[in-house]
């Protein structure tokens, strides 16, 4: 239960960061906005829907790499991370604990995202709000072990993407057959294994990550 | 407690720490002295498992839990408060009866009036009795401070020799400071380094 308990310590603490400063949220719920509207705006009017389904996965993975990027910032800051890591708590709890403050926060971002795609383009299935989810499962899962991992570095803002976009093709693939496959069973099935394997790879490794 | 055999470690090419053996008993007290750059920060480091020797060997004979690391930075989050970041780590540390605790300690270090206010608005003194308080929290049995005075004015410092005072001999210390002067009496063993 001790862990569980450090876990939810650990996601309160960055979601109360965020409510204070706001920065994270505000910026990722703007880029998505904005990047719709330019779709929208930029897209010919005989645009199928496939297009735009692929767009949104787009939209949405673009916002989820720039909350990323901010994921570890309070940590890095004053070197925080070094006072979490020496506690005696399960180290996996960090990783634990922020992934699930990353879920909220594209949680929210998609909550202001999808009635804006449904306003611009398409109509929000729920096959498209299962893959969602999923997906954010697995982006936050994977993304908050590589943020770690770029945040000891000077490039991280480029270190990021460029670890977190080829792992990330296998839920845009994923995330757009959802939407617009007749069997779309078999695509979230998929994310749902995604976001299984890589979860434990993250789970695992976080430790490694973080100590020398 | 701590024992190092050629304890190396290296920044790429360049070497800051070579060939340390170094021996400190339990309740020791450690002054560790030396000119910026000389590896004092990064011995530290190394003692709080932080960074990995490049070379030799170190055996540190505490858990991770019952060690308290005062750094350079205070390694606390900037936008909680000082009660905020105690709380979340005395949860995590798992310090019996969490808030006395931290109360006391916030009265003991002057800060108990400002513990709801975030730490980005404390000064460099503040933040650094924020600092001793979150390395004293969990009652540690190896206390390693990296320059403690660091910050401090008159009375903060008078208020840590107090507690340095108190700790000597129940507790082992490493110490590093550019003020030996000022735990010169505690002190049971004195590394300069070079």
């Amino acid at each position: 239960m001790n862990y569980f308990s450090d876990v939810g310590a650990l996601a309160r603490k960055d979601l109360r960061l965020e409510l204070r400063s706001r920065d994270t949220f505000l910026s990722m719920v703007l880029f998505v906005v904005a990047t719709l509207v330019v779709f929208s705006f930029s897209l010919p009017a005989q645009t199928e829907a496939e297009a735009s389904y692929g767009l949104l996965w787009v939209a949405l993975l673009f916002t989820a790499i720039l909350g990323l990027t901010r994921a570890f910032a309070a940590e890095r800051e004053q070197r925080v991370l070094d006072g979490l890591v020496l506690a005696p708590c399960d180290r996996s709890a960090i990783w634990l604990g922020k992934a699930l403050a990353v879920v909220a926060f594209l949680a929210l971002a998609e909550l202001v995202a999808l009635p804006a795609f449904a306003l611009f383009f398409e109509p929000v299935t729920w096959e498209l709000v299962a893959a969602v989810v999923l997906a954010d499962l697995g982006l936050a899962a994977v993304g908050t072990l590589l943020a770690a991992m770029a945040a000891a570095s000077r490039a991280r803002e480029l270190l990021l993407p460029l670890l977190l976009l080829p792992l990330a093709i296998p839920i845009v693939v994923g995330g757009v057959g959802a939407s617009i496959s007749d069997d779309p069973g078999r695509f979230l099935g998929f994310l749902a294994l995604y976001d299984l394997i890589f979860a434990i790879l993250s789970w695992a490794s976080f430790e490694y990550v973080v100590t020398e | 407690m701590i024992r190092a055999r050629g304890l190396g470690r290296s920044f790429g090419t360049k070497r800051v720490l070579r060939g340390l053996d170094l021996d400190v008993a339990e309740r020791d007290v450690l002054v560790v002295t030396g000119p910026n750059g000389s590896g004092k920060s990064t011995l530290l480091a190394l003692c709080a498992g932080l960074l990995a020797p490049t070379a030799g060997e170190l055996e540190i004979e505490v858990e991770r839990g019952r060690l308290g690391y005062l750094a350079h930075e205070p390694l606390v989050y900037r936008e909680l408060t000082a009660l905020e970041n105690l709380e979340l780590y005395g949860r995590l540390y798992r310090v019996p009866e969490r808030r006395e605790r931290i109360g006391m300690l916030l009265e003991r270090f002057d800060l108990w009036e400002a513990r709801h206010e975030r730490v980005s608005t404390y000064s460099r003194g503040m933040q650094q009795r924020l600092a001793l308080c979150r390395t004293l929290l969990h009652d540690p049995d190896l206390l390693l401070l990296d320059e403690p005075y660091a910050g401090l004015d008159e009375a903060g410092g008078v208020l840590l020799d107090g507690e340095l005072a108190a700790l000597a001999g129940e507790r082992t210390l490493v110490v590093s400071t550019h003020e030996p002067e000022r735990i010169a009496r505690l002190a049971t063993a004195r590394l300069a380094l070079a």
